[in-house]
């Protein structure tokens, strides 16, 4: 059965696309239609709810009635270079401050045509690997316009560039983009918001590739703050080439049903590759999340480590892999995920897992279980903080953890404010 | 007015640690309990407290009349004003000592007030000073890979911050060298009031040359056994314990 979203088929922003562009889009429009809806015998989509999979009651997004009011409501660091507010697949702001020569901060569909052979070369270059592939088909022939930035050779972006991706109306299916592509020993920092603009559903189908050249160093924070009935994929895929390190934190704060899939290819060496992720789920909500960490490169190494704090009837799937490729001796991965149980209903699915093709590696990997210590509670409470605020401070210190490792300061102090709003510890 | 206990008696597990324990802190006096290990100096720290380990199984503890086992929470008890520092404070990864002071100062106002943050940041370090605790103590974690002498200090400042009525200080002493020992002590002779009563157990005299008590008790097996004046520390430092429970014995 096809879906309402392949019926309407218009591609009203086209005309901003150059035509070679178009076309490809129809390729991957015939391939999401062809692509058979995932099961759970893939093992990509084990333990994985397939109910939200059926995409049948989502429309295609009417432009904003809000424009301004979400512009406005784009704020997150008190000091940006450059930013850059989406609101249902069309550009609605665009600010640079202090942006070094030679960066190209624009939409997607003006680099497609500005910078084509960049777009080119870059534009959803990594194949999907961790099973949605029918749904980054769906996000290509959809796709009307997103955020491309590139930093050429040896230029640093000093202030963070935040970009705002906000959904808004009954059903509306949007599909955010980013693609960042950061040139030999340049440097920047990058904070993607995902956000609704009211409490209705939405399909959010996002991409956000990551690029970087020797040397480089990016910080990428995505924060997805979707409404709690909305059902969203988010694939990213980052190639990280020699001595160059990538620090990755997606901090799912919203959304009903989230689907992401993280691949980190190391592919020079002595790269880097830091996989964060801090998850607070609650209610009937559900985080489903597949990662690779794929070793090409001698002496590279990738630490990835995501945190659950599930309440309610919530659910988490962590499936997360890490590959040695035969040339990659004196690989160093790491791999975690931590669950936070807070009530026993909460389902936790994890599956670590090693495929190592070469002898000369470390790798650590593993998975954890756990309810929330009683005596920190006591020690709290013995303090004449109550129970519940309790709970939450210690959830709220499980997450403060790892945003410990994030070293842009008013980053992580930014992410530390939204976590405690998050957690109502503030 | 006075922290009264009476005829307390608290098992953890099958296991009666508390028999039947006596005593009433007025307030404005500091009183000191000196007690072998395994006497049950510990365990009334954490009966008080609420800790769920523990188990009363007779007696009653009043605050300046109020009853404390009706307040099952030990939350409720602590903003009814009482305050145990502990012996093992625990950690708590990722939660920062401005924080977690912050939300203890919190729970005591009314509902819907709010901190005001610069007051509070104010008095703090106010405090932290006093304590010699430098300002960057409170972007640490909770205890969190804290020394012996640092938990200890923080223990105070959380007293200090939090303002009770009625205290108790379980083996504040230990894990300190002298200089560490000084500090803590002067921080906790700052709070000495007309408007507070003081319990501080301990293992040794040493503590109270700096934390001079008004009265000395001797608990052994559950039990206040003797009670007398800041001597009574010092005879037990130069005798032992044994004399003590000799002379129950004979009493007996």
């Amino acid at each position: 059965m096809t879906s309402t979203l392949i019926e309407q088929n218009v591609t009203p922003t086209s005309s901003n696309w150059p035509s070679w562009f178009v076309a490809e889009q129809k390729t991957a429009l015939a391939d999401y239609e062809q692509s058979p809806t995932p099961t759970r015998r893939h093992e990509a989509w084990r333990f994985a709810n397939l109910k939200p999979l059926d995409l049948s009651t989502f429309v295609d997004a009417t432009p904003v009635s809000a424009e301004g009011r979400l512009i406005n409501s784009s704020t997150g660091l008190g000091e940006f270079s450059a930013k850059m507010v989406f609101g249902n697949n069309a550009l609605l702001h665009k600010s640079a401050q202090s942006l070094p020569e030679g960066v190209i901060f624009e939409s997607l569909e003006s680099a497609a045509t500005n910078h084509a052979d960049l777009f080119r070369k870059y534009f959803m270059a990594q194949p999907a690997a961790l099973g949605s592939s029918k749904y980054t088909a769906l996000h290509k022939a959809r796709v009307a316009t997103g955020a491309f930035l590139y930093v050429p050779a040896n230029t640093s972006v000093t202030l963070p560039i935040e970009i705002f991706h906000w959904a808004e109306g009954n059903n509306a299916s949007i599909f955010p983009h980013t693609l960042i592509v950061c040139g030999e020993n340049s440097s920047v920092t990058v904070l993607d918001y995902f956000k609704s603009a009211d409490k209705l559903t939405a399909l959010a189908c996002g991409v956000n590739d990551l690029h970087l050249e020797k040397g480089s160093r990016l910080t990428y924070i995505a924060v997805q703050d979707w409404s709690t009935t909305t059902t969203a994929f988010h694939i990213n895929s980052t190639n990280v080439d020699a001595n160059a390190k990538c620090t990755a934190l997606i901090a799912n704060f919203g959304g009903g049903f989230v689907r992401g899939e993280s691949l980190s290819r190391l592919i020079g060496e002595g790269s880097r590759s830091e996989m964060y992720s801090i998850n607070p789920v609650e209610g009937t909500r559900e985080i489903d999340q597949r990662t690779l960490q794929d070793h090409i490169a001698p002496h590279a190494t990738s630490d990835l480590l995501y945190l659950n704090a599930l309440d309610d009837r919530s659910r988490t799937i962590f499936a997360g892999l890490i590959k040695v490729e035969p040339g990659a001796q004196g690989t160093d991965a790491y791999q975690k995920v931590r669950n936070l149980i807070l009530s026993d209903d909460a389902d936790p699915n994890s599956m670590p897992g090693l495929e190592i093709l070469n002898d000369e590696v470390r790798c650590t990997h593993g998975a954890t279980n756990g309810p929330v210590s009683e005596d920190e509670l006591f020690y709290m409470q013995a303090r004449g903080i109550p129970r519940d605020k309790a709970r939450r401070l210690v959830v709220n210190g499980f997450f403060n953890s790892l945003l410990e490792r994030i070293e842009v300061t008013p980053v992580r102090a930014h992410l530390s404010t939204l976590l405690a709003k998050r957690l109502s510890v503030g | 007015m006075s922290l009264n206990i009476q005829n307390l008696h608290a098992n953890i597990g099958e296991r009666e640690i508390l028999k039947g324990l006596n005593l009433e802190i007025p307030k404005g006096q500091i009183h000191a309990i000196m007690g072998k290990n395994g006497s049950g100096k510990s365990t009334l720290a954490k009966v008080m407290a609420g800790h769920p380990d523990y188990e009363v199984t007779a007696g009653e503890v009043t605050l300046d009349g109020l009853n404390l086992f009706e307040m099952a929470e030990p939350d409720e008890r602590a903003r009814a004003g009482l305050f145990v520092a502990f012996q093992y404070p625990m950690e708590i990864p990722g939660v920062t000592i401005a924080n977690f002071i912050r939300a203890a100062v919190q729970a005591r106002l009314p509902k819907g007030e709010e901190l005001d943050a610069v007051e509070y940041y104010e008095l703090l370090y106010k405090k932290m000073e006093l304590l010699k605790i430098p300002r960057n103590f409170t972007s640490r974690a909770v205890n969190e890979g804290f020394s012996g002498g640092e938990k200890k200090r923080c223990e105070i400042l959380q007293m200090a911050m939090l303002n009770p009525v009625y205290c108790i200080l379980d083996e504040t002493d230990s894990g300190l060298d002298i200089d560490a020992l000084k500090i803590v002590s002067e921080g906790v002779n700052a709070m000495r009031s007309p408007e507070r009563g003081m319990l501080v157990i301990t293992h040794y005299q040493r503590l109270l040359d700096y934390i001079v008590p008004d009265v000395v008790h001797v608990m052994v097996d559950g039990r206040i056994v003797l009670s007398g004046d800041k001597s009574l520390a010092l005879k037990l430092e130069a005798n032992g314990y044994d004399w003590v429970e000799k002379e129950v014995l004979q009493q007996a």
